[in-house]
């Protein structure tokens, strides 16, 4: 039986597609495109390679080919000229040489450096720790709601996320100041009678921290629990544990990849983490990143910055390959 | 009744909440009050809202921030796309290993070690060979090299679940392979690559210390010019343009949020008729 | 041997027999390796025109891979595929005059059901009122028709299988091959779906290549059966030939339910064979002749439902044995018993339960007699 051609059959396929394909087709008749394909063909360019190598070529050039410069120039030696480096270091052989290691050897004997990088590596210990305290619970939550409150409660943690995050640690110099909210309520209330001044310490570094990392602790944490299995813990109980012990037993092993993942997305950013102390921190906090970008933009030593962030690189090389391996995993898993 | 456990979760997830938002809803409160003092209320006004497009330097930030954003985003899914594509889909290539560890490092790495090499990469490559000049060029670049990342995870984790019988099906029906991935991979697959863009476009928008380090004395970014100002203290003027932006942001994610719930309630009603 | 199948027997010509028969796809030597196995190992098989053939094999035994060789989404390390006499080396899948019917379906989520069909014809570039009366026609062949509008995930298991077979015959394809195709489907809608399956293909006289797992769907629906192991073809035949005839003890255990016993060759005649069996207690009669000469180890196999048990011993002198009734599987239309015997083997012996909820003719511990006819006894060499 005929039917009238339908609406189907003019939808769906983009007219784009369609040209590039008729052209396609159409120079297929002359011999130097039929060639040009063929030799593509031949040198093994094809549609896979040429996905892959697009973005490779691009990482290696905008990403790779950056991070040999940086090591590059931690060598050199700095000028005064424009760029503020030169590599007489390499020009006069081993004597100089010596002198590019000594910077290393300097930052490691320098209680400057060496006092940045533990403060460092220790402001963002304790604020991973506390960004998982909230974190958790939060996830655990929403993961646990009923479906119809579940991607609500979700956008309602990703949302701060979407807004501007220099806006978000910028709303905390309003509220710890000494004259801001939270002085003023806990004032209000009689539970200070003074003051207390927590913008320009360590907490108020900490706050903003947890504040601004939130939600990359919570998303994998709630991926790994929503995933799981329920009837693995009504199992458990039914096997005789209490719900806290079945939830030490059951839930928190089987979301510790979510765990590590959600902590190493704040840990490792954590540590070269330089607006924050900035704006929140105190003059005696020291954190790597704001000594980074001191030795760079106001001392113009480029090279001592360059040595700066190579050493950052070598700290963070473990959790960085510890992340991968983690992300690696779940996304085998997922299939 | 709630049980104990449940109370503890939801005080917990309360605390949580409020932590989350009483920021955000003392800025925007703050930015109908009247004087200058940000933290002292002195009365309701709205003379900082209408202050603020007088503002040019502010105004041409934003749209200059804006248009490498839009960029940014739309080069980064084209790259960010291939990359999901190679990671998903050919588990052997030589120099897999370095690949995966180059896509996924740039969601970790800190942003002073991106910008600092970066600028270092654009400073050679214009006394080389003169360009390319450190401004709106040189941000998008960066910014595309470490959104890729975003995206190509997005579009890694949709793939995974992708049935490849339905591109072997439309091949088997006549397609050519490349048609097969416009019509068929592509369509599927395009909920993953709007949301690789809108979440491209945000991290674009949002970056402070990579636009930083690489851009040039012309070139200012709304980040940039926020953070100088935030630097010499709170502003009434920037929590107006915060309010703006929460503004947008929230409208964007409700309607995102109840489109979501629409098509998960009509597939669920289709359940139960089909 | 010239076996008359009578499930068959209304498909009346046999190509397989003629030797004049040109066959219409021919596999010759195919081998597939992938990096660190070979999953098909040198398959030689001519399929006629308009045949329903069957791969049939467990998992592993390279039934998918000959599949998706002559779909074209693999290539033969070796060996090469014919189809109407064209080599199909080098024809890319979409060139290739088959299509497929997946496993999972492969339906294009965001087409719906028209969409989706009309798709391969779209590929050929055919007039729009063409595409558009052939969708029509075979939406109403396979009864779709009221969902033409429906998107895939709106349809039921067994609408979405129409639709998959619909989209792969609208092209009029010279072979369709079906990967599992009524895996997905819960029992009772298998069976039905048979038979509409055989309709349909005798309809439009397409030759249909299927792979399964499933035994009773070969044998059900299939013209010739291959019964496939470790990438090698080990029988070729009828459903009939390779029930009753299966010529390695790997058919017969496969396919359907078998009791397996060693025995010893006494006496070799062209029409007759006497079998001593330790495990049946004495001699076996069967009256076919083998290939071995006397004294060689062979297996004898008889199935359950071609053994008699009675409470008296039967008359005769061979083919006869005693054991203890050890189980009873009442399954409703029939019952199992599992007898054992004075060796200690057991014996399965599969009885119809003709009479509603009548005495079993056997009870539990009781000892009966097991006896079969010379002529349903196989002798295996191998």
């Amino acid at each position: 039986m005929a039917r009238p051609a339908r609406a189907y059959l003019s939808g769906e396929e983009s007219r784009v597609v369609g040209f590039a394909e008729g052209l396609h087709l159409r120079l297929l008749q002359f011999a130097p495109y039929r060639g040009t394909i063929a030799l593509g063909r031949r040198v093994g360019i094809t549609g896979a390679r040429f996905v892959i190598a697009i973005p490779y070529v691009w990482l290696l050039l905008f990403f790779l080919t950056p991070f040999l410069i940086v090591l590059a120039i931690s060598f050199a030696t700095p000028t005064e000229m424009v760029p503020p480096f030169s590599f007489t270091a390499f020009a006069d052989g081993a004597i100089n040489l010596a002198e590019a290691v000594g910077k290393y050897l300097f930052l490691f004997s320098d209680s400057l450096y060496v006092s940045a990088y533990l403060s460092s590596l220790r402001i963002a210990a304790i604020s991973t720790v506390l960004t998982l305290l909230i974190g958790y619970p939060l996830a655990y939550g929403i993961a646990r709601t009923s479906d119809r409150w579940r991607v609500p409660l979700l956008m309602l943690v990703i949302l701060p996320f979407w807004t501007s995050f220099l806006i978000r640690i910028y709303a905390w110099i309003g509220i710890l100041g000494e004259t801001g909210l939270l002085n003023q309520v806990l004032q209000g209330i009689g539970l200070l009678d003074r003051p207390l001044s927590l913008l320009g310490t360590e907490w108020a570094i900490f706050f903003g921290i947890v504040y601004a990392y939130l939600p990359f602790m919570v998303l994998p944490l709630y991926a790994t629990l929503e995933k799981m299995d329920l009837s693995l813990l009504e199992a458990a109980s039914d096997l005789g544990a209490r719900p806290f012990r079945a939830f030490l037993t059951v839930t928190l092993p089987l979301s510790l990849p979510g765990v590590l993942a959600g902590c190493m997305l704040v840990f490792i950013p954590a540590v070269g983490e330089f607006v924050i102390p900035d704006l929140l921190g105190g003059s005696e906090t020291l954190m790597i990143g704001k000594v980074l970008s001191d030795e760079f933009f106001l001392n113009r030593d480029w090279p001592l910055a360059s040595a700066v962030a190579v050493t950052m690189l070598v700290i963070l090389v473990l959790p960085i390959v510890l992340f991968q391996r983690l992300r690696a995993r779940q996304a085998e898993g997922e299939g | 009744m709630l049980d104990r456990r449940s109370r503890l979760v939801l005080t917990a997830m309360a605390f949580a909440f409020a932590f989350l938002y009483i920021p955000i809803v003392s800025v925007i409160v703050y930015s109908f009050n009247e004087s200058r003092l940000v933290t002292v209320w002195s009365g309701f006004s709205l003379k900082w809202w209408r202050e603020l497009p007088q503002n040019t330097a502010m105004v041409s930030a934003a749209l200059l921030s804006l248009k490498i954003a839009f960029v940014t985003a739309t080069v980064a899914v084209v790259l960010g796309t291939f990359a999901g594509v190679a990671l998903a889909r050919y588990k052997r290539f030589r120099g897999r290993t370095l690949f995966t560890g180059l896509i996924t490092a740039p969601l970790v790495m800190p942003e002073v070690i991106m910008g600092i090499s970066l600028l270092l990469l654009f400073v050679m490559l214009e006394r080389l060979t003169g360009w390319p000049e450190r401004g709106f060029t040189t941000v998008a670049i960066a910014h595309v090299t470490f959104t890729m990342a975003y995206v190509a995870v997005i579009v890694q984790s949709r793939l995974v679940t992708f049935d490849y019988a339905l591109e072997e099906a439309a091949q088997d029906l006549g397609a050519r392979p490349a048609k097969v991935f416009f019509v068929i991979t592509l369509p599927i697959i395009a909920p993953a690559l709007v949301s690789g863009w809108l979440l491209a476009f945000t991290l674009s928008l949002d970056d402070l210390v990579i636009a930083q380090f690489v851009t040039g004395p012309a070139d200012t970014t709304l980040p940039i010019l926020v953070y100088s100002s935030v630097r010499r203290g709170v502003s009434p003027e920037i929590n107006v343009l915060a309010s703006i932006i929460v503004g947008i942001v929230t409208i964007g994610i409700i309607i995102a949020t109840l489109l979501l719930q629409r098509r998960e309630r009509i597939r669920r009603r289709e359940a139960w008729t089909g | 041997m010239a076996i008359v199948d009578p499930a068959r027997a209304r498909r009346a010509p046999e190509p397989w027999n003629d030797p004049a028969a040109i066959p219409y796809v021919r596999i010759e030597n195919v081998v597939k390796r992938f990096s660190d196995f070979s999953a098909v190992n040198d398959i030689s098989l001519n399929i006629y025109r308009g045949e329903l053939f069957a791969l049939l094999g467990g998992s592993g035994s390279g039934k998918t891979t000959l599949l998706r060789m002559l779909a074209g989404f693999e290539t033969p390390s070796e060996g090469r595929i014919l189809i109407d006499g064209v080599d199909m080396a080098g024809v890319p899948p979409y060139d290739r005059p088959v299509n497929m019917m997946f496993q999972s379906y492969a339906l294009f989520p965001h087409m719906n059901v028209e969409q989706n069909i009309a798709f391969g014809l779209k590929q050929d570039g055919l007039p729009k009122p063409q595409i558009a009366e052939r969708v029509g026609a075979i939406l109403d062949m396979v009864q779709m028709s009221q969902f033409a509008k429906r998107k895939p995930h709106q349809l039921s298991g067994g609408q979405r299988q129409r639709v998959a077979l619909a989209r792969a015959l609208v092209k009029q394809p010279k072979l369709l091959l079906l990967d599992e195709p009524l895996a997905a489907l819960d029992k009772k809608l298998r069976e039905q779906t048979q038979f509409e399956l055989m309709t349909i293909q005798e309809k439009v006289g397409i030759t249909f290549v299927m792979v399964t797992h499933d035994q009773e769907e070969a044998m059900t629906m299939a013209s010739r059966i291959a019964v496939m192991d470790r990438g090698e073809i080990v029988q070729v035949g009828t459903p009939n030939e390779i029930y009753e005839y299966p010529n390695s003890r790997f058919v017969a255990d496969f396919i359907g339910s078998v009791n397996m016993y060693e025995g010893r060759l006494v006496e070799d005649e062209s029409d007759h064979v006497v079998i001593d069996s330790p495990a049946l207690g004495g001699t076996v009669y069967v009256d076919h002749g083998v290939s071995a000469a006397p004294g060689a180890n062979v297996w004898l196999a008889i199935r359950p439902e071609k053994i008699k048990v009675s409470r008296t011993r039967p008359a005769g002198t061979h083919n006869i044995t005693r054991g203890k009734v050890r189980d009873i599987g009442y399954l409703g239309d029939v019952s199992n018993y599992y007898v054992t015997l004075q060796s200690g083997e057991t014996m399965e012996a599969t009885l119809p339960n003709l009479v509603r909820l009548a005495e079993p003719a056997v009870l539990w511990d009781e000892e009966v007699w097991l006896s079969w006819e010379a002529e349903n006894a196989i002798v295996l060499t191998s």
